[in-house]
């Protein structure tokens, strides 16, 4: 029995004891400086003049902008979403107290007492005082658009860490910046991912040096605050030759009638002997029990796992939007590079998800497994949607897939979509793929041992859940345990 | 502690328990016989309070409470145990983390102080020592791998851990061979064999009761108890059967 066992044991219980309605759903009252409402060029070049940005960042927008318009909404998910109005919308809102980032003293005490609100350790001293020692994490804190406090940050520049906000980096390392952005995720990629590379506003830029091993897990608590502002982040991540970086993304936001936009854009890339684990734990309003209100979720992250022997690995928990659609990838052109997908879905009410992942074998005895575990509940939908594709060229692929459903009440839908495109016969593909309910035994049993009903459903979900889980760091594990009984809360009867 | 009293159940709308009435005191130890089908496990998901058990008719009263009032996890925290005939599996959940929780949410019910991680410790390895468990099955998950016996030794290990006033142990020693069988006995007189505790054994075969003596033995069939006598009547039922007893 170690002592990580145990801290899960109370945090699953803990979890268990929490009932409440969301409780991130409150907004504050930072006064916000807004782009004008609409899509236009004129919004590009509003955002782009006020972060300051070169020729070049405004240039790559206004490309990107001219080429969205003549896209168009994919619909080939399991999604029923109502049309979006993209001139009703807002693409740039900042905290207008812009504080100059020094020490976390210098941050509106509004934008701390937020962060407290939602549990985030920004402040050093309650990081250092996380679990299982003191292990560090730095956070890079985005309220709305622009990022507010960077903790750790000296640390990090001993290693040769660099961990900035992609604004600053468009600034401060433009060479290294255009060498990546844009390449693993390319600007006419998708309807989404084109909009963001017109309108992001701002996001998170790591460089992990040749050789470097990341001091501490690197953290990003993203959030919507401002009313009918879409959220456009874009991270880019690069870990150079043997190094190794493990990134946690956190997301909250509070309640609001309107659906909200969030398009991000996150690229990974790994060179020779490199790996990254990207770790993301999301919990965005949902919308209510009628299915009103919510966030509109559409994210592409892909990771190039470029060189040989490289690695990454998403790890996703997603329970929160009222409408995801997310497919982290791996384009595995590395020879013998390694790519993984671990991922624990969970919808409840009237809430869509339709997610997965793509793993694109082009390097020879390249691996990948993918582990994707759906849980609905209410009414609602859950999809897992995957591509495995093997590469003419690549000899000794070897792939499993892993897809369990677990269903909960006679309403809610799940729903298993694997393409595989094999192309090298030397590859080894394995898919299985399972859908279960709850059992009134699994119940009765629990609950006659002392759990209530929805401890028994927390209890018996986690366990369902339990090898993405595991997956995930310490400090995120714990939050994901006591999100999916949160999230669950009102799917038994 | 336990009066049963003219209780009527039906299991989707077919009678099966029809005016059982039964009482069991502090330190004592009963066991239900009856052939298949008589009722004898209705009789134990009725008092657990198990989903799609409808009681019609009657009452039951455990220490003074009216436990058909209770929820299944009320009723648990009121001390009511129930061994499972068959133990279920939950996948991903260890022993440990099911039992821990289970316990303290139990605890909490009844206001008392959870259990820290070590405090909880002690007691499933003293629990599970005294069964001849490994703490290595502890720590995987709940019956999941688990022969026969294996599950039906972990319910006594759960039985140890949770310590219950009341313990309904419905077809223990079914699946168990005699070594087993007399580590379960043995489990079973050294939890529960109190002054303040009570069991109610459901079983088929004498076998069992050579191990924890009855105090009482019932006869139940049609749904009623139709004889109860002293430990000297399972030996009897072993003999003649349920039928010479029914002429």
């Amino acid at each position: 029995m170690t002592d990580e066992i145990e801290v899960k044991d109370k945090a699953a219980w803990d979890a268990a004891e929490k009932v409440a309605d969301y409780e991130h759903g409150w907004s504050s009252d930072i006064e916000t400086d807004f782009a004008p409402k609409g899509l236009t060029e004129d919004t590009v070049r509003f955002i782009s003049a006020k972060k300051n940005e070169p020729e070049w960042m405004l240039d790559w927008r206004l490309k990107a902008f001219r080429h969205w318009l003549t896209m168009e909404t994919p619909d080939w998910a399991k999604l029923n979403i109502p049309p979006i109005d993209y001139q009703d919308a807002y693409y740039y809102a900042e905290p207008k107290a812009k504080p100059k980032l020094g020490s976390l003293d210098e941050v509106d005490p509004e934008i701390l007492r937020i962060y407290e609100k939602l549990g985030i350790p920004i402040a050093e001293q309650e990081v250092l005082a996380g679990v299982e020692g003191a292990r560090k994490v730095a956070v890079d804190a985005v309220f709305d658009s622009v990022s507010v406090a960077t903790t750790f940050r000296a640390e990090l520049e001993r290693a040769g860490v660099i961990f900035r906000s992609i604004s600053e980096a468009i600034k401060e390392y433009p060479d290294l910046v255009r060498k990546w952005l844009g390449k693993i995720v390319p600007m006419h990629d998708n309807y989404f991912a084109t909009l963001n590379c017109a309108v992001f506003s701002d996001g998170t830029f790591v460089y992990i040096p040749e050789g470097v091993r990341c001091p501490m897990e690197l953290s990003t608590y993203f959030r919507i605050n401002a009313e009918n502002t879409g959220q456009f982040e874009r991270t880019l991540i690069v870990a150079d030759k043997g190094s190794y970086v493990s990134y946690l993304e956190g997301c909250t936001a509070p309640m609001r009638d309107e659906n909200q936009l969030h398009a991000a854009v996150v690229e990974l890339v790994a060179l020779d002997d490199a790996e990254i684990k990207y770790s993301t734990v999301q919990n965005w309003y949902p919308g209510d029990a009628e299915g009103k209100g919510g966030i509109y979720n559409f994210v592409t992250k892909r990771a190039l796992c470029q060189g040989r022997n490289s690695k990454v690995s998403w790890t996703q928990v997603e329970t929160g939007s009222a409408v995801t659609w997310k497919y982290p990838s791996c384009v595995l052109n590395g020879e013998n590079s390694v790519g993984e997908f671990y991922s624990v879905a969970v919808t409840n009410n009237y809430q869509q998800a339709d997610t997965g992942t793509k793993m694109i074998h082009n390097g020879k005895g390249s691996r990948s497994t993918i582990v994707s575990k759906g849980i609905s509940a209410g009414h609602s939908n859950n999809t897992y949607r995957g591509l495995v594709r093997v590469a003419p060229n690549a000899e000794g692929v070897r792939n499993f897939t892993q897809c369990d459903s677990l269903l909960l009440g006679s309403l809610s839908g799940a729903h298993t979509v694997p393409y595989i495109e094999v192309r090298n016969p030397s590859a080894q593909i394995e898919h299985e793929a399972t859908t279960s309910k709850i059992s009134d035994d699994q119940m009765f049993y629990a609950m006659q041992r002392g759990l209530n009903a929805e401890e028994a459903v927390a209890l018996i979900v986690n366990g369902f859940a339990k090898e993405v889980l595991q997956q995930l760091p310490m400090e995120f594990a714990v939050e994901a345990q006591k999100l999916l009984g949160i999230s669950l809360e009102g799917s038994v009867g | 502690m336990l009066q049963i009293n003219n209780l009527h159940a039906t299991v989707g709308e077919k009678p099966i328990l029809k005016g059982l009435t039964l009482s069991l005191g502090a330190g004592e130890i009963h066991a239900i016989m009856g052939p298949n089908g008589a009722g004898k496990s209705t009789l134990g998901y009725v008092l657990s309070g198990r989903p799609g058990y409808e009681v019609t008719e009657g009452s039951v009263t455990f220490n003074g409470q009216d436990l058909l009032a209770l929820e299944p996890h009320e009723r648990a925290a009121a001390g009511l145990f129930l061994g499972f005939q068959y133990p279920v599996e939950i996948p991903g959940v260890s022993n440990v983390q099911f039992l821990r929780e289970a316990l303290n949410a139990q605890r909490k019910h009844r206001e008392e102080a959870p259990l820290s991680g070590a405090e909880f410790l002690k007691v499933a390895r003293e629990q599970a020592g005294a069964l001849g468990m490994d703490m290595d099955m502890l720590k995987r998950p709940v019956n999941v791998g688990f022969s026969g016996g294996e599950k039906k030794r972990n319910e006594m290990v759960q039985m140890g851990i949770i310590d219950p006033a009341l313990a309904i142990l419905d077809e223990t020693d079914s699946g168990l061979d005699i070594d087993a069988l007399r580590i379960v006995g043995d489990g079973i007189n050294r939890i529960m064999r109190r002054p303040d505790k009570a069991v109610l054994l459901i079983t088929h075969y004498q076998r069992l009761l050579d191990y924890v003596k009855p105090d009482f033995v019932h006869v139940l069939d049609g749904g009623r108890i139709t004889r109860t006598g002293g430990a000297e009547l399972a030996l009897e039922l072993e003999r003649d059967g349920y039928k010479e007893l029914a002429a």
